[in-house]
């Protein structure tokens, strides 16, 4: 005959079983039922609220190969880094658009800008920035003086600029433009100089 | 005993002085004449200043050796320096080196020994410090430097040369034909050695490659014209010397990687090299027992083997720009490359193609064939889908990149041509425009333009419309690449005097 307790044992043992099953099979079914969220990797607008100011952005223009000047007023932050990382991503903003006049690959993202004191200014894109870019001497120096010229505009000070993929160095932004180097502020706001519709 | 009068005892006093004059002249003059036979003997007998080749990657250089109780000793922040960051200090008798702010060493005037990473390294001799530079003894070089460098490194102390990493070029040579027998040479990477010659003998020194000796250093071919080679290496060099009982001569193809050893009355014309546009340079060796009259080509060798080099950009693993389904970036600018070199040897000049296949060639590479070419005009091609025309780009030049003493900056090796490059890009853009394509002169953050040492341009081209298949067009093709010829042929005299 089985003992008393083990019989007790076996059937508390059943019923945790029988629970446990039970709630698996209740989270299995709401992942399933859950609707996909269609990836919008895009990045996030400025913060509508709050004062805005005017900012300079060197957009670049597919069809006539220029660099162009344009003025927007968005909302900035205090802090000198937080500014210059809405500044990109407004500038990327325009890119990212249907109506872009400089395609950018879709999930294209600035990660973050790092002000380093003397003059260093440091861009983090994603990947995808770099993954999705169209390969050619002219669009990629294009994209690379216009964040760049548009950082240096409206940021006092910046003698360098380095970009990085994912956090890290990489050869070429697409097979062409390098970016295994710092960037020479003044040589690319001349590039930007040449490239002024016009030039 | 004569008796003799007072003028008679003065002329004799006069004589006896005169002859004492003369004696002493005859010694003063013998003693300069030996001084000076001395002075040659001890000049002529004086060994040449030693030198330390260095193979790697990042650079091929050659460093001075001084010699110190005895041995070889070379200078090690001269010798890291191409290599990485460097920096060291010295604070008495104590000397310590930094290499790319990881690797430390620690070394003390005298000792034997250093540390590096706290781990000690025996120098085989005394380091030495002299007006803060600190000396290490050349045979501890094969020990101490993967240490600092966290690789192997091969050191061919005898001769003066030392390899980092698997740096090292070979070659194999074989005997075609019999009459009249070919030596030909493959290596596997392109050689520019200077050719010099001796009677029944052709000398290469290669003293910028890294070649190293096949298994045996003396190669016999059994052949009565051309019966051996012998390979051998020293003072910071390798060579191979060609023994010949007839004139023979050298010449160049497959972009420098083949040479071909023939009798010089063998023309040029009859020898099919892999690339017959590339045989650019022949130098002849007198036979045996003949006067040695060599040309002038083989005593004074020409530093210049190409006057351009055209890079065909991109390769192998590396497609550029995806033009269309079926279309590579790389493909058209190896198209664009042959038309360019058929348009600039038309013009008469000779023109090395960097890559005429579908190879991998990392930029770094391309710029090493084109500065030790000292090409005249360096031009990278590209194809691109976007935009119209021609686009003619320059280096834009990264942040920094000082020199730092001798060495130049590898990341801004343009800067002193850059000026000319932009003048010769100008010249090209003019020419373009003139044949009514659309042309932009830009500045451009693009390798290997700011590691080329003499003019640079790139040549990116589009199509005219929005047709991409125009770029597989010979006559579009040939209408670019004439126009970049034409410029540069026009410029010629300008470039030839380019340093």
């Amino acid at each position: 005959m089985i003992p008393r307790h083990l019989a007790i044992g076996m059937a508390v043992l059943l019923a945790a079983a029988l629970v446990l099953g039970g709630y698996a099979w209740h989270v299995r079914k709401t992942v399933t039922a859950a609707p996909e969220v269609a990836a919008d990797t895009r990045p996030l607008a400025p913060p509508l609220a709050g004062p805005t100011e005017p900012v300079i952005l060197f957009v670049a223009h597919d069809e006539d190969g220029t660099l162009r000047a344009e003025s927007a007023q968005i909302p900035m932050p205090s802090n000198r880094q937080q500014r210059a990382e809405e500044l990109l991503r407004t500038l990327l903003s325009i890119y990212l658009d249907r109506n872009s006049p400089h395609v950018l690959g879709p999930g294209s993202e600035i990660h973050s800008v790092f002000l380093v004191d003397p003059g260093v200014a440091v861009i983090d894109v994603n990947g995808a920035f770099a993954d999705t870019h169209r390969s050619g001497v002219l669009v990629e120096e294009m994209t690379v003086a216009s964040l760049i010229h548009t950082i240096s505009a409206n940021t006092q000070g910046i003698l360098k600029v380095k970009i990085l993929v994912d956090g890290k160095q990489r050869d070429t932004l697409a097979g062409h433009a390098d970016l295994s180097s710092y960037y020479d502020v003044s040589a690319v706001n001349q590039l930007a100089a040449e490239l002024q519709p016009g030039q | 005993m004569p008796w003799i009068n007072g003028r008679e005892l003065s002329s004799a006093t006069k004589h006896a002085r005169q002859r004492s004059r003369r004696r002493l002249f005859s010694v003063c003059a013998i003693l300069s004449a030996a001084v000076l036979f001395l002075s040659a003997l001890y000049l002529s007998g004086a060994p040449a200043d030693k030198h330390l080749s260095v193979y790697s990657v990042a650079a091929n250089y050659a460093l001075p050796l001084v010699q110190r109780d005895g041995r070889d000793y070379v200078g090690l922040l001269e010798l890291l320096e191409p290599l990485g960051q460097v920096t060291a200090k010295s604070d008495g008798s104590k000397w310590r080196i930094r290499y790319n702010s990881s690797v430390e060493g620690d070394f003390q005037v005298g000792k034997n020994h250093a540390q590096v990473m706290g781990r000690e390294a025996d120098l085989g001799g005394k380091f030495l410090m002299e007006n803060k530079r600190g000396l290490v003894p050349v045979g501890s070089l094969g020990s101490l430097l993967p240490r600092f460098l966290g690789g192997p490194v091969t050191l061919h102390e005898a001769a003066g040369r030392l390899f980092i990493g698997s740096i090292a070029t070979h070659f194999t040579v074989s005997l075609a034909g019999e009459n009249p027998p070919r030596l030909v040479f493959h290596f596997t990477a392109p050689v520019n050695p200077i050719i010099a010659t001796e009677p029944g003998s052709l000398r290469m020194t290669f003293s910028r490659e890294p070649i190293v000796s096949p298994a045996s250093p003396t190669l016999t071919f059994g052949n009565k014209t051309i019966p051996s080679a012998i390979f051998s290496e020293g003072n910071a060099a390798a060579a191979i010397t060609v023994n010949a009982s007839i004139p023979v001569m050298a010449t160049f193809s497959s972009d420098g990687r083949t040479i071909t050893i023939a009798p010089t009355t063998v023309t040029v014309q009859n020898i099919p090299p892999a690339n017959p546009s590339n045989a650019v340079r022949a130098a002849t060796a007198p036979a045996q027992n003949q006067p040695t009259t060599a040309p002038a080509a083989a005593a004074n060798p020409i530093p210049r083997r190409y006057f351009a080099v055209v890079d065909a950009s991109h390769g192998g693993d590396d497609h550029g720009e995806t033009l269309n389904t079926t279309l590579m970036e790389k493909d058209i600018t190896v198209a664009l490359a042959r038309s360019l070199r058929q348009e600039l040897e038309s013009r008469g000049i000779t023109t090395l193609v960097l890559r005429d296949s579908d190879a991998n060639l990392p930029v770094d590479q391309r710029a090493v064939f084109a500065n030790a070419d000292h090409a005249a005009i360096y031009v990278a091609l590209h194809a691109s889908s976007f935009g119209h025309g021609v686009r003619v780009y320059t280096a834009m030049l990264p942040y920094g990149g000082d020199d730092r003493g001798p060495f130049r900056s590898w990341s801004t090796a343009q800067r002193p041509s850059l000026p000319l490059s932009q003048r010769i890009a100008g010249l090209v853009a003019s020419e373009l425009q003139r044949r009514q394509i659309p042309v932009h002169d830009l500045a451009a953050p693009l390798r290997p333009l700011n590691n080329i040492t003499g003019p640079a341009i790139a040549v990116e081209v589009a199509p005219q419309g929005s047709d991409v298949s125009q770029l597989t067009a010979p006559d579009y093709q040939q209408l670019v690449t004439s126009a970049v010829a034409t410029a540069i042929a026009n410029a010629r005299d300008q470039l030839g005097a380019a340093p």
